[in-house]
């Protein structure tokens, strides 16, 4: 499995995110700078690292989402690759229109840093499919800015399809419908509050985060 | 001595009726602590001042308040050529 992590100005998460993604593929991913305009030719994910990108200046993941490399990413995206966001990585995806909705302030205005129980809703995707459908499982959060929003009818449709991937099992930051991560129409493209690259080995307390690379792995090759 | 710009312009961004405004909230809950009574609502926005080239188009400030400077997910924006 071919993939890359994508490294804005601010990421922090971009090495733990390599770690887990060639601990559990066997392949070290490409680390590709914000300001390149290509992505390495064939790859199967890219991957966008926690962080406060640009300082959450203007508006989390506003200005990274703006970057040359999005362009890329975008264009990989609408070609069907797997790209996956975590935390400031989903802000930068929903500010890019990979995904819809935003990533607001924490309703309770506190950094929330701590592990989550989660409920996996839709294992039937390639991020999820080491999971079971409805099962609950336990993976770190660190943010500010993780209350989801969108309009009813946006909500309305992510869970008449599906697309509300993970959902918080108790109240965390006032996510709309308690989403904590969401899939794109074509299945390719999550974004997810959580961090499961956070969780890979027992010495961090969990193996949780594990099975969302191992399913990458077993869908991507 | 150096052209100044001949044009400014102000982009204010609130956001949309109906979002929840924890920072306005929490403003809000503030002002009644330090005593003021009466306050029965606070919105928390952004205001952007642009030094523009002279003849910027609004349509172009515009494009640059969809485009970055709000989430039209969740902001309006307001423009005023100064």
């Amino acid at each position: 499995m071919k993939s890359a992590v994508v490294v804005f100005p601010g990421s922090n998460c971009d090495r733990d995110l390599a770690v887990a993604i060639e601990q559990i593929t066997g392949t070290a991913p490409v680390m590709v700078w914000h300001r390149d305009t290509e992505l390495p030719d064939g790859l199967d994910l890219i991957a966008l690292p926690g962080g406060f990108s640009y300082g959450d200046y203007l508006r989390s993941g506003a200005m990274s989402a703006r970057s040359p490399v999005m362009q890329a990413v975008i264009a990989a995206a609408n070609e069907g690759r797997a790209v996956l966001g975590v935390c400031n990585g989903f802000q930068v995806l929903t500010e890019a229109g990979l995904l819809p909705g935003a990533l607001m302030r924490n309703a309770g205005l506190d950094f929330v840093c701590r592990d989550v129980a989660l409920v996996v809703d839709n294992s039937q995707t390639i991020f999820t499919g080491r999971y079971d459908a409805g099962e609950t499982i336990r993976i770190p959060v660190a943010h500010h800015d993780g209350n989801y929003v969108a309009d009813a009818e946006t909500l309305d449709r992510l869970e008449g399809e599906g697309r509300v991937v993970l959902r918080y099992a108790e109240p965390v930051n006032g996510s709309a419908r308690d989403i904590a991560g969401i899939i794109n129409t074509a299945g390719n493209v999550l974004g997810l509050m959580p961090h499961p690259e956070r969780l890979i080995e027992p010495e961090q307390g969990g193996t949780d985060g594990r099975r969302m690379f191992a399913a990458l792995h077993a869908a991507l090759g | 001595m150096p052209e100044s710009s001949a044009m400014k312009a102000r982009v204010t961004i609130t956001l949309k009726p109906g979002v929840l405004d924890p920072q306005g909230r929490a403003i809000q809950n503030a002002l009644g602590g330090l005593g003021f009574a009466g306050v029965d609502g606070v919105r928390q926005g952004k205001v952007i001042e642009l030094d523009l080239a002279d003849g910027t188009s609004e349509a172009t400030i515009a494009e640059m308040a969809t485009k970055l400077l709000a989430n039209t997910v969740i902001e309006n924006y307001r423009i005023e050529v100064l």
